[in-house]
């Protein structure tokens, strides 16, 4: 294929902070300032930064359960960004989303069966014998017992549960999934099993993955580009194995230093970050990075710096928005 | 200044808290839960034991459990004995219980905002935990406060100790529960889970700070974790638990270098690392931790072990030594595979 499944185009979400008797709009909070990146098919790209630096808003805005502020988001060429909802349910089909608690994505109410077997229904796809004769068939899938299907929610465990929100996303056979940290509330031996799925899901059905993620080490696993986001905005991306070898951004170098090894004793330069992330609220001037930023100089509290290429070529190209070369 | 803390203070490496056979239940609607079985373990003056374990495996009972400080009336302690400085916390007074608390044994949680008092100012909640153990005014309390604060890094204290906790930023509450901890000059801080909630900067940062407070005040420090990166950090010592029984526990280098329970091996291999190929497939540990109402009879691990033998479903294994002060609960150890480092 010679056009991304995804491409989203200076992108911006922001929200009106509202305060006051009258609750009148003060200001913005620029949660996704000006983000631009593509998914191809086949192809996962991760997304990893840390609390409130925008990612699961980006996320969100892309399947549109949050309307984007400005920007385009490009599915196939139709830019999902400015369509009227009611004109964006075949879409529904093909961009699902996983996310982080399934415990609070799931309805507690219905049978895990008449949960996968609501997508269908919704589409006006089947009767209700093939409809279950599908859920059973998703839930084999996603390695769970036929006998969950008339099950609830609550009784499963975490694991389980977010194999059941895996298996609902890709019920309708999508192009797309958005994860937004679909591992991060689980116990290490469990997390292993579901990103093992993921990754056979992947090559069984031809998926395209944004993996959004705090975890570096998650997100590098899994990935094969990815982004660093940091207020709103990406600072570094490029092929996975190539920014974690040859970052280029002291943010990104701060990141990868900061992830604690399994491996005792391992002496190794840890660079700690002084300070902490400002609040999109109030975004500081010039780089977003630059209060704490080791390197920092004048220059950086005047201009922004823009994304430029540092090295690599076509989709494995190497972006970093910084105004030096360390 | 009460303290009996700093003056008796054991040399490095004496043992300063030895909990022997500590045996944890609860009541709950499915009837009397067994969370924590005949767990042991010391802990050294100046060093840092690091439990680790998955969800629900006991690490946090246990470390309630050394200040008597279990959901009550639910939760108590129906054996062993809980060691500190000679005197069993596992029976000990109320008032004795108090002294340690106040003054001896520090706590810090995982979600600071639990910690703290939402409507008192950060000045105040750190100064009451000053005057409960040290005959000053409150006017030195105060003054003590600000210089504990700045000691844990928050930038123009003598300002903050006028906010409420929810003025500060997630790490900048977590300096302060560690401030809190702190003031009473522990012996031994036990902190659950201290970082979990932050970001991975931000833990970095907090680590650092606690390794050099560690350092300075000559502590002790239990550290509870599911992170078995931040223990090979940080951590001397390591204690694996699962389902409420020590799987193995020994020196940290002991650990990851010659795991030798089944349950630590499949810890190790199924978490990411950096350095892995992309997209390669993690080992597993198959199935999931059973519930506390219904453990497997024998090793609590045999039904996710494949190494299973008769043997580990009719006996639960005994901690034999492996080297040293290296220990595990495995009734096949001796026969697993040699260990080679992960790399998937």
């Amino acid at each position: 294929m010679s056009a991304p499944l995804l491409e989203v185009r200076d992108l911006r979400t922001w929200f009106p902070v509202r305060g006051g008797v009258l609750l009148a709009a003060r200001g913005q909070c620029k949660a996704v300032d000006g983000v631009s990146l593509s998914v191809w098919p086949g192809e996962t790209v991760g997304l990893v930064g840390e609390s409130g630096c925008g990612k699961s808003t980006l996320g969100k805005s892309i399947v549109r359960l949050v309307k984007p502020t400005a920007g385009q988001v490009l599915f196939n060429g139709t830019d999902l960004a400015s369509l009227p909802r009611r004109r964006l349910k075949p879409f529904r089909r093909e961009v699902q989303m996983i996310f982080q608690d399934p415990a609070d994505s799931l309805n507690s109410r219905l049978t895990v069966g008449s949960m996968l077997e609501e997508p269908f229904l919704i589409h006006g796809i089947g009767d209700d014998a093939s409809r279950r004769e599908k859920a059973l068939e998703l839930l084999r899938v996603v390695g769970l017992p036929p006998a969950a299907i008339d099950r609830f929610p609550f009784e499963f465990s975490g694991g389980q549960r977010q194999r059941i929100g895996i298996a609902r996303a890709i019920a309708l056979n999508p192009k797309l999934i958005i994860c937004d940290e679909p591992v991060s509330a689980l116990d290490a031996s469990i997390q292993s099993q579901i990103l093992n799925l993921l990754l056979d899901l992947q090559e069984r059905l031809r998926l395209s993955y944004l993996f959004i993620a705090h975890d570096l080490a998650v997100v590098k696993h899994v990935s094969d580009r990815i982004a660093i986001m940091y207020l709103g905005h990406v600072v570094e991306s490029g092929d996975g194995e190539e920014v974690y070898r040859h970052p280029r951004h002291p943010y990104t170098r701060a990141l990868i230093s900061a992830v604690p090894q399994p491996v005792p004793r391992r002496q190794r330069y840890r660079q700690v970050l002084s300070g902490e992330v400002p609040s999109p609220i109030d975004p500081p001037p010039g780089c977003p990075f630059q209060p704490r930023c080791p390197h920092v100089q004048s220059v950086c509290r005047e201009q922004r710096p823009p994304l430029r290429e540092v090295g690599g070529s076509g989709l494995a190209v190497h972006t970093v928005a910084c105004h030096f070369d360390l | 200044m009460t303290s009996t803390a700093t003056n008796s203070a054991p040399a490095r490496g004496e043992v300063l808290l030895d909990v022997q056979d500590l045996a944890v239940e609860f009541d709950t609607e499915a009837g009397r839960a067994r969370a924590v079985d005949g767990v042991s373990f010391t802990v050294r003056a100046g060093q840092t034991l690091g439990i680790v374990g998955e969800s629900g495996c006991g690490k946090s009972v246990t470390a309630l459990s050394i200040l008597r400080l279990l959901p009550q009336p639910m939760g108590r302690i129906v054996g062993g004995r809980i060691l500190f400085r000679g005197q069993d916390l596992a029976t000990a007074s109320m008032e004795t219980l108090h002294k340690v608390r106040t003054g001896q044994i520090g706590m810090i949680f995982q979600e600071p905002m639990t910690a703290l008092n939402p409507v008192q100012r950060i000045g105040k909640q750190l100064s009451e935990a000053i005057l409960l153990h040290r005959g000053v005014s409150a006017r030195a309390a105060l003054e003590q406060s600000i210089e504990l604060l700045g000691k844990v890094g928050i930038p123009s204290p003598e300002m903050r100790v006028g906010e409420f906790p929810h003025q500060l930023s997630g790490g900048m509450r977590q300096r302060v529960v560690i401030a809190m901890a702190l003031a009473c000059r522990p012996a031994l801080v036990i902190a659950d889970e201290p970082t979990t909630a932050l970001d991975v900067t931000i833990q970095a940062q907090i680590l650092e700070l606690m390794k050099a407070l560690q350092d300075e005040m000559e502590m002790s420090v239990i550290l509870i974790t599911h992170d078995l990166g931040v223990i090979a950090e940080t951590c001397e010592d390591v204690l694996v638990m699962y389902a409420g029984r020590v799987a193995e526990v020994g020196p940290v280098e002991d650990i990851f270098e010659r795991p030798s329970h089944p349950y630590t091996r499949g810890l190790l291999e199924s978490i990411p690392r950096l350095e892995y190929p992309r997209k390669s497939r993690l080992r597993t540990i198959e199935g999931m931790v059973p519930a506390l109402m219904d453990l497997p009879t024998g090793c609590r691990f045999n039904n996710r072990c494949p190494h299973r033998t008769g043997r580990c479903t009719a006996e639960a294994p005994t901690l034999d030594p492996v080297a040293g002060a290296h220990r595990v609960g495995c009734h096949h150890w001796r026969g697993l595979p040699a260990w080679a480092e992960p790399a998937a």
